[in-house]
């Protein structure tokens, strides 16, 4: 008897919510697409999809990443710094003449690195993330231009064959080799995710930090992983960045921090932290990138409308979440 | 019933805080497949001894032992590992996950690596068909009632293999046939050979279950006892240690006569007023001057008929007038303007402003009626507060700091100074004395009467029956989120008639409608 | 413990005692680089010295500082402010840039309403996703600090819009008794929020709503209608902030104008010891913390450091004045240095939150 009432008191349907804002996102990729398709012959070329994950391909790696940390219901503002400084080094090493292999590792390695110490400041000393990451962003920006003031050329024969490299089939459509390298880490990251302890932990400490402490878990050294993840995923994105326009450049990726969040966001991720998929977030991309292409296909558009209607998709998808009352804390 | 051996034993036990000796020289042993009490009033150091047991606090002084073999945990994991299991009194759960992944995480079956969802769903729902518990493991914790979640968080630490298990005031948010649950379950852990460590302030609740009672009092030991040598009176006389004058001496004063009430114009009056989902519509008349009891279990309506009637939510049927002319309660704001105030169940989370001093607390609510504009002169905040701070007997005196820093007794008298400043017409108080000590809990209940005999009219909503019966002119009774009874608190009325109004869920003297 | 340790300590634990203590050194580090720096000079009736110019410019960083304050003691934040410098900037200069008399009073005067016109409009969007809607503000900002970058250069067609406006011009560069007009404009706006906040009972309630919100609601405060004003006053101070940005430069550039200074002003604000979480708000220490950025971005220029590098010392300052101010770092440090007096640290964090 007692188990009945208590199944009774069951309130929500079991539909799960959590997954309508990615079946919105969905949903509004194939919209888009219809547009495109619908007013421009030459969209409906399946390269032109291609094309998106080309000119996507970092700020695909740099989001998962990103989802990691809003996961946990932090922020990192320092990612398009990092990724930055990481084109920024590898252009100035190569230059300095240091094996593309050698340089790989360090532009590799400083991205994580910077990532650990902010998980560190954040985790030990209590401090915001929005503060710590938005020192970390100053701290990768200043970098850039202590480097070097200006834009440095890659020249390197790696980083060129990486660049130019390309899969494709006989009938001309190809990817370049970063949209593979982009597909890998999503891939390990929603294995990690999904699959992991490390993963399992991501989500319930943006549930719960509290209780994801009384129930033992690692709250410290997964808060300070998570950062540390997106500090890697700046790094691949960065070395991706430096593939696609084979220079490392200062002011470059200026204000991606924003595209990356507004990607995580309209990739159904909760900002408070908890719920999301790195799903989601290809799907956010996709969106941002699909966006892009149909304002570049129009030509009469300027470029300021792309921050208007990401702008305005943010306030969909948020009214959107709100709607349906994902709110876990 | 006790082995020969402890499983746990934890002797001259010291912790300090900053000025404060949480804990001082205490001792306390654990046998297996029992169910001891620990008791004490708040600051008695019950919380510090289990925070200092599951190693969320290192002590300053004093052995742990553990099957005989000294421990000092690091740790909630650690304590864990070792098979001391802690659910706490607010389910320190992940809403946002499966039931399933809420009672595994941290240690899910893996292979490779990898999580083995299945092998874990499976393994859950074996887990919960023994504590005879049939819902979705699929599904989000937090679509279910905080009852099931509490049970969720036990079956967590039963499948820890723990030895040890302590809770926490598990049974403060569950309603009596959820109890029983619960206590069936400790009972069957019990007979297993867990031993196990409860924490409550139900004194019954101690009477049905314990084998035997630790009691603390500021810090230190006073004693331990078999339950069935230790008679009720003298368990709170240890805990509270003055020989129980105040309470004798509210027992003495007489009941409310309820001639005292109903006459008159009703200072409201509500008809079938409800809202879906939270309370059936009910019907209910408070005079000027007349306590109004509001008696029925957790979770049966009461804070629900509170909130409405103040306006925290929204009604969506029914009437309201006060003083006999039709009005609505849509907003706090609307029922603060007809004199009504609100001291809601949770302090902390809805009632203070911790970081505020106890002075801008106090004159919160009048200042929020005069609107940001017309400040309340310096001189006559500080006039009133200390008015009120002297009256309430507030301690420490001292308006200027932080209401944080008081303790929560202090802290519930601070909001009945910050409604009482307003001078209103009827005090809504959802469950004032809750989790406060029995010196704070007299006071307020003597405040109430006497509130009461000044012409303010008082809706008083608690827990303990005892309570209602002494200070209230009329009973409401709530059950299943309805108003099924509404009782002149006469000779004829008394616990067991109230608990028969519950069980029955049928007034014996009508509802009106 | 003796007195005079409890003194000191009382000192240094002030919540304003390392910023103060950090601006000190940054000005001696100045003076010691350069002996000119801390001489004032009286020019054609004006003052001019490196001090004056540090007062004039952080004067907008300071007004949407003191939006911010209110914003954050809510609980809130507000990242558009840069964006909405922008937008009224530009907004005021496309309309002057139309006038036929770009110095006509009347003309300027329009231009201004108008900008601050929109800012209030767009202050009040922000206002009701926050208040009314209920969406967390750092997200429902976030909205407008993209949109509203893509607004501005939509106003000024993606062109920096220059005018030649004298009248228009002197919010920036003028000057009034001797001192930059920007100061006073600065300083008016500072007196006006003290005023507002402090002598009625709005301070009280913003920091009650930011404490607590709900207990605030139930307390009868009308909760919302301060969470939205708290972001029409913050858009107010960002849109005359934007036109001293832009009056500086006598052009707007959609693009670039206000840009960063939203995390300017959150760091001004949280080295200003007000708590990001909302609650007790310092204006005094906000106005530190606007001083102490723009000093320390003065003094990277005047040792000839590429400006963009100066973000490295800014985010060391970030860092070593929030890791001062963080209670976990001094319990860790306070426990290091002095084991013996291991209780200090913890009494401290309470009261750490509480400006005197």
């Amino acid at each position: 008897m007692t188990t009945l009432s208590l199944m009774a008191t069951r309130t929500w349907s079991r539909l799960p919510r959590r997954h309508v804002p990615v079946l919105a996102t969905l949903l509004l990729l194939l919209v888009l697409y219809g547009v495109g398709v619908s007013q421009y012959r030459a969209f409906s070329n399946i390269q032109v999809i291609f094309n998106v994950f080309i000119d996507n391909g970092f700020l695909l790696v740099v989001a998962v990443g990103m989802t990691f940390v809003i996961l946990t219901g932090g922020i990192d503002l320092s990612v398009g710094s990092v990724v930055a400084m990481t084109a920024m080094v590898s252009a100035f090493l190569l230059r300095e003449g240091l094996p593309a292999a050698l340089v790989l590792v360090i532009a590799l390695l400083i991205g994580p690195t910077l990532g650990f110490l902010m998980g560190c400041v954040i985790h030990f000393f209590d401090i915001q993330p929005f503060i710590v990451t938005l020192a970390g962003m100053f701290f990768a920006r200043g970098m850039c231009t202590f480097i070097s003031g200006s834009s440095i050329p890659i020249s390197d024969g790696f980083w060129t064959r990486m660049s130019q490299q390309r899969i494709g089939n006989p009938s001309g459509n190809f990817v370049s080799i970063s949209v593979i390298i982009a597909f890998a880490v999503v891939a390990v990251a929603a294995y990690t995710l999904a699959y992991t302890r490390l993963g399992r932990n991501v989500y319930a400490i943006g549930g719960n930090p509290q209780s994801g402490l009384l129930m033992g878990l690692p709250v410290g050294r997964t808060r300070i992983a998570v950062y540390t993840i997106s500090g890697l995923c700046a790094a691949i994105g960065g070395i991706l960045l430096s593939f696609y326009t084979l220079s490392g450049a200062p002011l470059i990726a200026v204000g991606m921090e924003l595209d990356v969040i507004a990607a995580v966001v309209i990739g159904g991720t909760v900002l408070t932290g908890g719920s999301g998929y790195v799903f989601g977030t290809v799907l956010g991309v996709l969106v941002l990138g699909v966006i892009q292409t149909l304002i570049t296909f129009d030509g009469s558009l300027n470029s300021w409308w792309t921050k208007i209607v990401i702008g305005g998709l943010l306030f969909a998808f948020i009214l959107l979440q709100r709607l349906i009352g994902i709110r876990y804390k | 019933m006790t082995g020969s051996h402890p499983v746990l034993t934890m002797t001259g036990i010291s912790k300090s805080f900053p000025g404060v000796r949480a804990l001082d020289n205490v001792d306390f042993r654990l046998f297996p497949g029992e169910v001891h009490a620990l008791m004490g009033e708040n600051g008695a150091g019950k919380s510090t001894l289990i925070k200092v047991l599951t190693g969320v606090y290192g002590t300053d002084r004093g052995i742990v032992t553990l099957d005989g073999e000294q421990v000092s945990f690091a740790g909630p994991m650690q304590a864990t590992a070792a098979g001391v299991s802690t659910v706490y009194q607010e389910v320190n759960l992940c809403t946002n996950l499966s039931v399933a992944e809420n009672i595994f995480i941290g240690r899910e079956p893996r292979r490779l690596g990898a999580v083995r969802w299945g092998e874990m769903r499976r393994r859950a729902r074996a887990l919960l068909a023994r504590l005879d518990l049939d819902i979705d493991v699929n599904a989000q914790l937090g679509s279910y009632s905080l009852a099931v979640q509490q049970m969720v968080a036990i079956a967590r630490a039963i499948d820890i293999q723990a030895r040890v298990l302590v809770l926490d005031e598990p049974t403060s948010s569950l309603d009596a046939g959820e109890v029983a649950q619960l206590f069936r379950v400790m009972r069957q852990l019990r007979d297993d050979g867990i031993a196990i460590l409860f924490v409550t302030h139900f004194l019954d609740q101690v009477y049905g279950i314990a084998d035997r009672i630790t009691v603390l009092r500021n810090g230190q030991l006073v004693g331990e006892y078999a339950t069935s040598e230790l008679p009720q009176l003298s368990l709170v006389e240890k805990m509270i240690g003055k020989e129980l004058r105040v309470l004798e001496r509210l027992d003495e004063q007489p009941r409310r006569d309820p001639a005292d009430g109903a006459a008159g114009t009703p200072l409201l009056d509500v008809r079938e007023l409800g809202r879906r989902s939270a309370v059936a519509p009910f019907s209910l008349t408070i005079h000027e001057g007349e306590v109004v009891g509001l008696a029925g279990l957790l979770g049966s309506g009461r804070t629900e008929v509170a909130r409405l009637l103040f306006g925290a939510d929204r009604a969506d049927h029914g009437s309201v007038r006060v003083n006999g002319s039709p009005t609505s309660l849509r907003t706090p704001v609307a029922a603060i303007g007809h004199g009504i105030g609100f001291c809601s169940e949770n302090r902390r989370a809805e009632g203070i402003v911790t970081e505020l001093s106890v002075r801008e607390n106090i004159i919160l609510a009048l200042q929020a009626a005069r609107g940001w504009l017309r400040p309340l002169p310096r001189r006559r905040q500080d006039e009133l507060v200390e008015r009120y701070v002297r009256a309430l007997s507030i301690r420490p005196a001292d308006p200027e700091i932080p209401v944080g820093n008081l303790s929560g007794g202090n802290q519930q008298k601070v909001l009945l100074a910050r409604w009482l400043i307003t001078e209103p017409r009827l005090l809504i108080l959802d469950e004032p004395t809750r989790g406060i000590d029995i010196g704070a809990k007299t006071e307020i209940q003597r405040l109430v009467a006497e509130l009461s005999d000044g012409g303010m009219a008082v809706l008083f909503v608690s827990a303990e029956l005892e309570e209602v019966l002494r200070l209230s002119h009329k009973i409401a009774v709530m059950r299943d989120r309805e108003m099924v009874a509404q009782l002149t608190n006469d000779q004829d009325v008394d616990a067991d008639r109230i608990m028969q109004s519950i069980a029955a869920g049928a007034g014996h003297e009508g509802v009106p409608s | 413990m003796s007195n005079r340790t409890a003194g000191d300590r009382a000192l240094t634990r002030h919540r304003l005692f390392w910023p103060v203590v950090v601006l000190v050194v940054l000005l001696a580090a100045n003076t010691a680089y350069r002996p000119s720096f801390l001489s004032v000079q009286m020019r054609d009736g004006h003052l001019y010295g490196s001090l004056i110019d540090i007062l004039r410019l952080s004067a907008p960083l300071i007004l949407v500082a003191l939006g911010m304050t209110l914003v954050i003691a809510t609980g809130g934040i507000d990242l558009s402010v840069g964006s909405l410098c922008a937008i009224s900037g530009a907004i005021a200069c496309l309309y002057i840039s139309r006038q036929p008399d770009q110095n006509s009073l009347g003309g300027v005067l329009t231009a201004l309403a108008l900008g601050l016109g929109v800012a209030l409009v767009l202050g009040a969007w922000n206002g009701v996703l926050v208040a009314v809607i209920g969406i967390q503000p750092i997200i429902a900002t976030l909205i407008l600090m993209v949109a509203g970058r893509g607004l501005a250069q939509l106003i000024t067609e993606g062109q920096i819009l220059t005018i030649n406006s004298d009248p228009y011009k002197a919010i920036g560069v003028g000057h009034l008794l001797t001192l930059p007009l920007a100061i006073f404009v600065a300083l008016a706006a500072a007196l006006l929020i003290a005023a507002v906040t402090r002598r009625t009972a709005l301070g009280l309630i913003i920091e009650s709503v930011g404490g607590n919100a709900q207990a605030s609601r139930l307390a009868g405060i009308r909760s919302a209608r301060i969470t939205f004003l708290v972001y029409v006053i913050s858009a107010a101070c960002a849109a005359v902030a934007g036109f001293m940005i832009t009056a500086n430069v006598s052009s707007a550039d959609g693009n670039a104008a206000g840009l960063w200074v939203e995390l300017d002003a959150i760091l001004a604000v949280v080295i200003g010891g007000t708590s990001l979480a909302g609650g007790r708000f310092s204006l005094s220490g906000t106005i530190l913390g606007a001083l102490l950025i723009q000093t320390l971005t003065t003094t990277v220029y005047a040792m000839n450091i590429s400006p963009q590098t100066s973000l490295l010392f800014k985010a060391v300052v970030v860092i070593a004045v929030c890791l001062i101010q963080a209670p976990g770092f001094r319990a860790r440090f306070a426990r290091r240095r002095a084991p013996a007096s291991a209780p200090a640290p913890v009494t401290e964090q309470p009261k750490e939150q509480v400006p005197a």
